[in-house]
């Protein structure tokens, strides 16, 4: 089956401290007539980079990162898949923050990025830690529910049955949908109309 | 929990696995795809480098980007063209047959999948689009998907979905005359709500249903997602047997035979236990329209509109925001509600029935001057019936526009919008703010019979009074 667990992610993080980024700010509106999701990463808060001559996103201290610390209901606005696309395929892995709109973190269980969430204190003190020191390697444990740099832990929130399925790797629903091919094939057999009735269902 | 319904039999013999996630990964019988919701879905399966997995299980068209003046390409609109060219090539690729506009069929998927005999009773049915429980009035479960779960069922033929409740909406007795389909469709609505059907599958039933021709069922059954309800169905009967004979994809011989016994078998048993019933009398249903933003806002015809005091909590803030949009008061009569457009169209009403009721309420009479009416039938195949009719010199006569089978005017992602703020009267499903294309533009939902007597009259108009015609 699935080989897709998720429990340890370690690396640098880029810190985006605002409350209420939407997922218009994050992939803004024209990108949702591209048909596919390949190079969405480019579209990935473009807008504000564009303004914004020291953008979080762009600046050279953040490069590499795989984490993104965040304030206060990321994700907020339109359903639209392509901002946790957009973020996944930048190379953000995981996300830290106090607080995420619902169905933007149902998009990102479905992609397999989890995202953790902890008090406003502690999320500040996690984006200045990054501000201050880019090179710091955070470790978010997703077993225990925790991030930690140094020696400091920080424990988070994690949807529990979100949470399980990660470590399982059954967060994948594709990936559990295809482990049961052979059954699917067998309730096919079995169904007459299948064969549009041209044989006997077993 | 409902128990022997069709719902109950269909979901216990599609059922493939019991998931982690407490969901039912559900067996696919027929999948339905359109220009819209599918690139991404084939980007998926080649980023994982999967195939379809029963090609001949799927089936494609086009039908909400396409032009209706024309079917002509290239399109003037560049993405109408992008998602044409990417449907052509990932059909190709993936071996997926395809209903093009040179093969005569293509069409709205809800109209072309029943006309075909594609869509057949005891099947579970997906489509990228919210309206797939039309295919219900075959007694099939039909359900719309979001992306994502198009490529699921690409890449599977299976959905990891989360069972319904079963809700039997019974409707007694009779309907009266100038009284059809959509105006029980949204008189449901009306009662029940926009989100009475969340978590509930619909099955229709009682006298009205038993005798409703195929093309009202499927009327109702479009517009149960309306009310909420993900899946509506009518059980499979005579009526459906005869409507699915002789189809392009229908069984033939022996295997009709066959068929038979098995339509017959998942029909509801007769102790068929639901979750919840509901039950409206046929003879208490009138035409109605739709006044606010949303198909539970409507009223019966000559029924003053409601008070706002009538709605609680949010549904009051509606109410009003619906209001001051449509530019309507509490207490009036919708009727002589000028109108600038008439659309006779959609999913919902786009079937030769409909167009046949249509022409002849407007046989003989003339579309207001001040209306633009638009019929476009729902197929290649309505739209030359109904020319080998002559339904489309009634049509020209009266002074109404006549198409190329497409979504049209039902939403704004082809050149049919509304302009400003145009209002219409619409025989489509939805009258949310914008839906039709313009952000000022106002639409009001009602039957073809409801759309064409106001489309002479230039202002909502009873279908009822329209003489001995109605
Ligand atoms: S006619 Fe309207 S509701 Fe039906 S499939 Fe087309 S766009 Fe969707």
């Amino acid at each position: 089956m699935s080989t897709k667990r998720i429990e340890k992610i370690v690396g640098k993080a880029i810190p985006m401290p605002r409350d209420d980024i939407d997922t218009d700010r994050i992939t803004p509106a024209r990108f949702l007539k591209s048909i596919t999701f390949e190079g969405i990463e480019k579209a990935l808060f473009c807008d504000e980079r564009e303004n914004t001559p020291d953008h979080p996103v762009d600046n050279p201290a953040h490069k590499g990162a795989n984490m993104m610390f965040v304030g206060k209901n990321f994700g907020s606005g339109s359903s639209r898949e392509h901002a946790p696309q957009a973020l996944k395929r930048f190379g953000v892995e995981v996300l830290v923050g106090v607080s995420f709109a619902e169905i933007f973190a149902g998009n990102c269980f479905a992609i397999g990025v989890p995202l953790g969430v902890a008090s406003a204190d502690d999320v500040n003190e996690l984006i200045k830690q990054a501000q201050e020191e880019p090179e710091t390697r955070f470790t978010v444990d997703i077993r225990n529910a925790t991030v930690s740099y140094g020696e400091r832990v920080i424990s988070i929130d994690i949807q529990e049955t979100r949470q399980k399925a990660f470590l399982a790797g059954t967060w994948d629903m594709l990936a559990n949908l295809r482990g049961n091919l052979p059954q699917v094939e067998e309730v096919a057999q079995s169904l007459p109309y299948v064969t549009n009735f041209e044989s006997e269902a077993q | 929990m409902s128990k022997n319904t069709l719902y109950d039999k269909v979901w216990d013999s599609h059922t493939v696995a019991k998931l982690d996630s407490g969901q039912d990964q559900i067996f696919i019988g027929l999948h339905l795809i359109h220009e819209v919701t599918t690139p991404q879905a084939f980007g998926m399966l080649k980023e994982i480098g999967s195939g379809v997995a029963f090609p001949g299980r799927t089936i494609g068209t086009v039908d909400h980007i396409i032009p209706t003046l024309s079917q002509i390409r290239p399109y003037e609109d560049e993405q109408a063209e992008k998602m044409m060219a990417a449907l052509e090539q990932n059909v190709n690729e993936f071996g997926v047959r395809f209903l093009h506009l040179d093969s005569g069929k293509q069409g709205i998927v809800h109209v072309i999948g029943p006309e075909l005999g594609l869509s057949q009773p005891g099947m579970t049915i997906a489509c990228g689009d919210s309206h797939t429980s039309t295919h219900g009035a075959m007694g099939s479960l039909g359900f719309g998907i979001g992306t994502t779960e198009v490529g699921h069922v690409l890449a599977t033929q299976t959905l990891a979905l989360n069972r319904l409740k079963v809700k039997r909406i019974e409707v007694t007795g009779a309907l009266g005359p100038g009284v059809t389909p959509k105006d029980v469709t949204l008189r449901v609505i009306h009662d029940l709500g926009i989100k009475g059907g969340l978590g509930f599958a619909y099955e229709y039933g009682g006298d009205v249903f038993d005798t409703m021709s195929m093309e009202g069922r499927m009327t109702v059954c479009n517009m149960s997602i309306e009310g909420g309800a993900r899946i509506g169905y009518v059980n499979p009967d005579e009526t459906t047997f005869e409507y699915l004979e002789g189809r392009e994809f229908s069984p033939e011989g022996e295997a009709w035979e066959r068929g038979l016994a098995y339509w017959r078998d998942i029909a509801s048993g007769d102790d068929a236990e639901y979750d919840d019933v509901y039950e409206i009398a046929g003879e208490s249903i009138e035409p109605m329209v739709t006044w606010g933003i949303n198909p539970g806002h409507s009223v019966g015809i000559s029924q003053p509109l409601p008070e706002v005091g009538s709605f609680a909590g949010e549904d009051r803030k509606t109410a009003e925001h619906g209001y001051d949009f449509m530019d309507l008061r509490p207490g009036e009569s919708i009727l002589g509600t000028k109108v600038d457009v008439a659309f006779l169209g959609s999913c919902t009403n786009s079937r030769i029935s409909d167009l046949r009721e249509g022409a002849r309420l407007l046989k003989g009479n003339k579309v207001h001057p001040g209306v633009r009416m638009l019929v476009v039938p729902g197929s290649q195949q309505v739209k030359q019936q109904a020319e080998e009719e002559g339904l489309h010199e009634i049509f020209n006569e009266a002074g109404a526009e006549w198409r190329e089978a497409g979504c049209s005017m039902c939403l704004g992602m082809n050149p049919d919008k509304l302009v400003g703020a145009e209002r219409s009267i619409s025989t489509s499903n939805r009258n949310f703010i914008g839906r039709q294309g313009s952000p000022r533009g106002r639409t009001h939902l009602g039957s073809p019979a409801v759309v064409v007597s106001s489309a002479i009259a230039g202002c909502i108009a009873d279908p009822r009074e329209m003489g001995e015609q109605a």
